[in-house]
């Protein structure tokens, strides 16, 4: 660790690995409510099981993007952070309205949860993945200002880099596209087009620049290519991903209400989304060939490629798959989007934060990279997590597909509760491969305590 | 990447890509928030209605249906259940109200939510102006949605 203040990442790291498993743990929840309806009813009725699901996920990619840029941008802009007792202090304002926010879901009806915090006098929950508490969304927008003010100054008043301009662009447009979600207007159309502002310009828009200036710092440290190369790299898939990405909004307007021309713009220009990801795949790989060292930790380069193939296949493969309008209109709100969801929120934004994880946190706790055994468990994990996601995927397709025959294709269509029986098998294997990537999640937690000889101690 | 192809060149298509398709993306959502009340039902969007999607939210439909195919999966899409339900609003405040509290063996069902009967009158107007919106290809594809 060049800059002591890089260290304040762990914390984020260790908090986002922790949400992680709690993620998972309501994530096989739901699984087994997909089998049998009743499981932990009324206790835990599927759309709290899902919220907590969804919202845990975004915590902690949140914590994960926050603690690899103050992991980062010190190195990068070679200085100390600008205050690391804000850091600190925000992780833990961050943690605490998280984990109540949390157990508000599961602990009152969520209509009491909405009346506690006064959601009358600026209604914002209720809508999918901004179910937060209007109180929680400001704490998210108090966080995010401070973290980028704090990173902000970091960067502006060190060395400027590609990556860290880069990256503070995407997470300012973070924070700037959150505060579409303060708008809930009672005209559902709009609500519904706007909502769009926070959850595509998001996950297919500035999430892409954080998550291409993450691998790229990965990978610059991992192959020790030349900075120039990879910059320009750099610029390139982020170009392809915002001339595609923004416009490419509009497939998610083919049936809400919204004019016509957005079944061309949005087919068309989200056919291109997959360009920038199948680019990241071209980069990664190229870099490492031409790399120049081999560096002992080889578990992040097998991290920083799998993100990049996982990436492609997942939000640009299983994008395409149904986002040309006339497929769309019959997959649009099937188990085939579920299908698509997880495996492009594991390719791209999870493994890209367990790929700065695994580079970043050998050397926070002492050493270049982790002792041979941990990195061999740590590769055992990264393979149990990323086959089990492909079986999910491939499952919820298969489940996605028959139920698009028999719901929406068939001369006969059954209804939806009828249909959902027939998919009875696939669920029922979406769930066996879910408890594999537990599996896979408990190797990976225990892979930071496996003991074995120790790489140089930098 | 070869040489001709500078990295100055890289960050121009960035900058000038980036800057030019968010006006793009502006100047279309001007236009389809100018043309929406030609679709969006505006006419039926009453004080009543605005309640009803306070109580959609309020309790989390979303979190198990989806509405215009958007939400969860769990639970039958609603954007056309006022037409599924025989356009009757009262059929959908018999099914919301008949909701068994500890829910059915083995089966995914709906919550109780113990709602007034001003609350149910509400939700299942809202849920006929979700229905009248004119969606394109009158999606979804058919009655069972």
């Amino acid at each position: 660790m060049k800059y002591e203040s890089q260290g304040v990442a762990k914390l984020y790291f260790i908090a986002a690995i922790g949400l992680f498993v709690g993620q998972i743990l309501f994530g096989v929840i739901m699984g087994v409510q997909y089998i049998s309806g009743d499981f932990l009813f009324p206790e835990i009725p599927f759309n709290v099981a899902r919220m907590v699901h969804t919202n845990l996920l975004i915590v902690w990619l949140l914590f994960g993007f926050m603690g690899s840029a103050y992991y980062l941008v010190p190195e990068e802009s070679e200085r100390e952070l600008f205050s690391p007792f804000l850091a600190k202090l925000m992780f833990w304002v961050f943690l605490v309205a998280g984990a109540l926010t949390i157990l508000g879901y599961l602990l009152v009806p969520y209509a009491t949860l909405a009346e506690i915090t006064m959601n009358d006098l600026l209604p914002t929950m209720g809508r999918e993945f901004l179910e937060q508490p209007t109180i929680t969304k400001i704490g998210i927008v108090i966080v995010a200002l401070s973290f980028l003010f704090n990173i902000g100054m970091t960067i502006l008043t060190g060395r400027k880099t590609v990556i860290t301009l880069v990256l503070l662009t995407g997470l300012a447009g973070l924070a700037v596209f959150f505060l579409f979600s303060f708008y809930n207007p009672d005209n559902l159309i709009l609500d519904k087009y706007f909502w769009w502002f926070v959850v595509h310009l998001w996950v297919e828009g500035v999430w892409e620049l954080i998550m291409a200036s993450l691998l790229a710092y990965v990978l610059i440290k991992v192959t020790g290519v030349d900075r120039e190369v990879i910059e320009k790299w750099l610029y390139i898939i982020i170009a392809m991903a915002l001339i595609s990405g923004l416009v490419g909004t509009g497939h998610h307007f083919f049936w809400i209400g919204t004019p016509d021309y957005w079944q061309w713009l949005g087919s068309i220009f989200s056919a291109l989304e997959p360009i920038p990801f199948f680019m990241m795949t071209l980069f990664a790989f190229n870099v490492v060939n031409k790399r120049r060292r081999d560096h002992p930790n080889k578990a992040a380069v097998l991290w920083a490629l799998g993100t990049a193939v996982m990436a492609f296949l997942g939000a640009g493969v299983w994008g395409f798959l149904h986002t040309l309008a006339p497929v769309n209109y019959y997959t649009h709100g099937t188990q085939i989007t579920a299908a698509h969801g997880h495996m492009a929120f594991y390719g791209a934004y999870v493994m890209v934060v367990l790929t700065m994880i695994s580079y970043s946190m050998p050397i926070m706790r002492g050493h270049k990279a982790s002792n041979e055994r941990a990195q061999v468990f740590e590769m055992w994990s990264f393979w149990l997590m990323t086959v089990s996601m492909v079986f999910i995927t491939l499952f919820l397709t298969g489940a996605g597909i028959l139920q698009v025959y028999l719901q929406r294709y068939s001369e006969a269509p059954l209804g939806f509760m009828v249909t959902q029986d027939k998919l009875a098998i696939f669920y029922i294997m979406r769930e066996v491969a879910g408890l594999v990537f537990l599996a896979g999640l408990i190797v990976y937690i225990l892979s930071f305590f496996v003991k074995g000889k120790e790489v140089e101690v930098i | 990447m070869r040489e001709t192809f500078t990295k100055g060149m890289a960050r121009n298509i960035y900058y000038g890509g980036g800057v030019f398709f968010f006006l793009v993306l502006i100047g279309l959502t001007v236009d389809t928030v100018v043309s929406l009340p030609k679709t969006d039902n505006s006419e039926n969007l009453t004080e009543q209605v605005a309640a009803g999607k306070r109580l959609w939210e309020r309790n989390d439909c979303i979190g198990c249906h989806t509405l215009l195919g958007e939400g969860a999966y769990f639970a039958p899409e609603l954007g056309n259940v006022y037409t599924r339900f025989g356009e009757s609003t009262e059929a959908i405040k018999g099914f919301i109200k008949s909701r068994p509290k500890n829910g059915i063996p083995n089966r995914r069902s709906m919550p109780q939510f113990n709602f007034t009967d001003e609350e149910l009158e509400a939700l299942a107007q809202f849920l006929k102006y979700s229905d009248g919106i004119k969606t394109a290809r009158d999606w979804p594809p058919n009655i069972q949605g």
